[in-house]
């Protein structure tokens, strides 16, 4: 379960997350969402790879 | 008919040439109720002096973040809290991306790299993405590296990069309110070499961060002296943690009197959606813009947002039956 909003970065039970939700169809996760770890996203023509040190990669 | 769009009529449709500042101010006021016949207007003066064809681009990030400048807008910008990280692309990755543009129908790839100007590390890492591009794929290769010297502006020319994208951003009178560690005079001078090296000049800005309308049609006037082969479009996409963050997304009839504005300015360039066109226009507007002056866009993702999936893009030139432009082969 993830606990970590992957846009702001913050707890998902700290508030309310609506807004990032809307972001996160227009961009890609910057957090990742286990650690709250800032991510080194790569954006490409078709997609984007993020990557935590710790957690590994998601693609989009 | 009002006045200007009278006088609009003479000057850009019939005799080709774009409107002064003080008549871009006037276009940039018409009332809501004149939008329809400005972007008629404007349709008509891109039919006829760049025809019906629309060029598409694709954009790859090739260092994205750390950024040591500090243009308000940008989330690439080391000096601001974005959560944007720095990264590089590798060769491979980059090629692949190059094959993905292709694949849409694009005939313009165009590697970016967040920087002030390129280094030795950034100019050789270019060197070797061109050959390894012009090696496995049909697509001219553009570059957007920053403010160069006389030497690099040489050497990516020899590099065979067909234009150079460097943008003006905003108007003179309005740039030190987005960017305090370089100068406007600095990217002119910049995208003055570059054009008389023999590459093409792609240069625009971006509207929509609190300038007034004269600043805007300012940015237009001094983008038509430069008189650049393509002029990016790009509408704030206010980005979290930078000084523009919190700025309002620009009204979508503001957006489409500046395209107008644009392309009565500048009757012959090829006029391209860049950036914010989704947040501030929708689908809709998206194709209002089109046929209200706009003749290229970017396909698919931007540096580090999402933009619409390529195919909605192609399917609606289809629907509009405008031809995507093709790669002019060179004997
Ligand atoms: S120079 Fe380019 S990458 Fe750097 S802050 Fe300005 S717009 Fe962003
Ligand atoms: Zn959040
Ligand atoms: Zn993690």
């Amino acid at each position: 379960m993830s606990e970590f909003c992957g846009h702001c970065g913050e707890r998902l039970d700290a508030r309310d997350h609506t807004v990032c939700a809307v972001h996160l169809v227009m961009e890609p996760p910057r957090f990742c969402e286990d650690c709250h770890r800032r991510m080194k996203v790569q954006v490409t023509p078709t997609g984007w790879v993020a990557e935590c040190v710790e957690h590994g990669t998601l693609t989009g | 008919m009002t006045d200007i769009l009278q006088r609009a009529t003479t000057k850009v449709l019939d005799n080709g040439e774009g409107l002064s500042f003080d008549e871009l101010v006037e276009v940039l006021q018409l009332p809501d109720e004149q939008i329809p016949a400005l972007l008629e207007l404007a349709h008509a003066v891109r039919m006829k002096h760049c025809g019906p064809e629309v060029e598409v681009e694709g954009i790859i990030s090739l260092k994205t973040g750390g950024c040591p400048e500090d243009c308000h807008f940008c989330s690439q910008s080391g000096q601001f809290s974005s959560p944007v990280r720095s990264v590089w692309l590798d060769i491979p990755q980059l090629v692949k991306a190059a094959e993905e543009t292709a694949a849409t129908g694009a005939t313009e790839f165009c590697i970016v790299a967040a920087v002030r100007g390129p280094d030795e590390r950034l100019m050789s890492q270019v060197r070797d993405g061109i050959k390894a591009i012009q090696e496995a794929v049909d697509i001219n290769v553009a570059c957007s590296l920053g403010m160069l010297t006389q030497e690099q502006v040489d050497d990516l020319a020899s590099m065979g990069v067909h234009r150079y994208n460097h943008n003006l951003e905003a108007a003179r009178s309005y740039f030190t309110n987005v960017v305090t560690t370089h100068t406007w005079e600095e990217r002119w001078e910049t995208c003055e070499m570059v054009r008389e090296a023999g590459m093409e000049l792609c240069c625009g800005g971006l509207v929509g961060m609190g300038e007034s309308l004269e600043q805007r049609a300012e940015l237009a006037a001094q983008l038509a002296e430069l008189a650049p082969h393509e002029v990016p479009l790009n509408f704030l996409n206010p980005r979290p943690g930078t000084p523009f963050g919190d700025l309002p997304i620009m009204d979508s009839q503001d957006a489409l009197r500046t395209i107008a504005a644009f392309r009565l300015a500048m009757p012959r360039t090829i006029l391209r959606y860049a950036g914010g066109r989704e947040l501030t226009l929708g689908d809709l507007g998206t194709r209002d813009g089109l046929l209200g002056g706009i003749n290229a866009v970017i396909v698919g993702n931007y540096l580090t947002t999402l933009g619409r999936a390529a195919d909605a893009d192609i399917e609606l030139l289809a629907d509009l039956k405008m031809p995507i432009k093709e790669l002019a082969k060179t004997l």
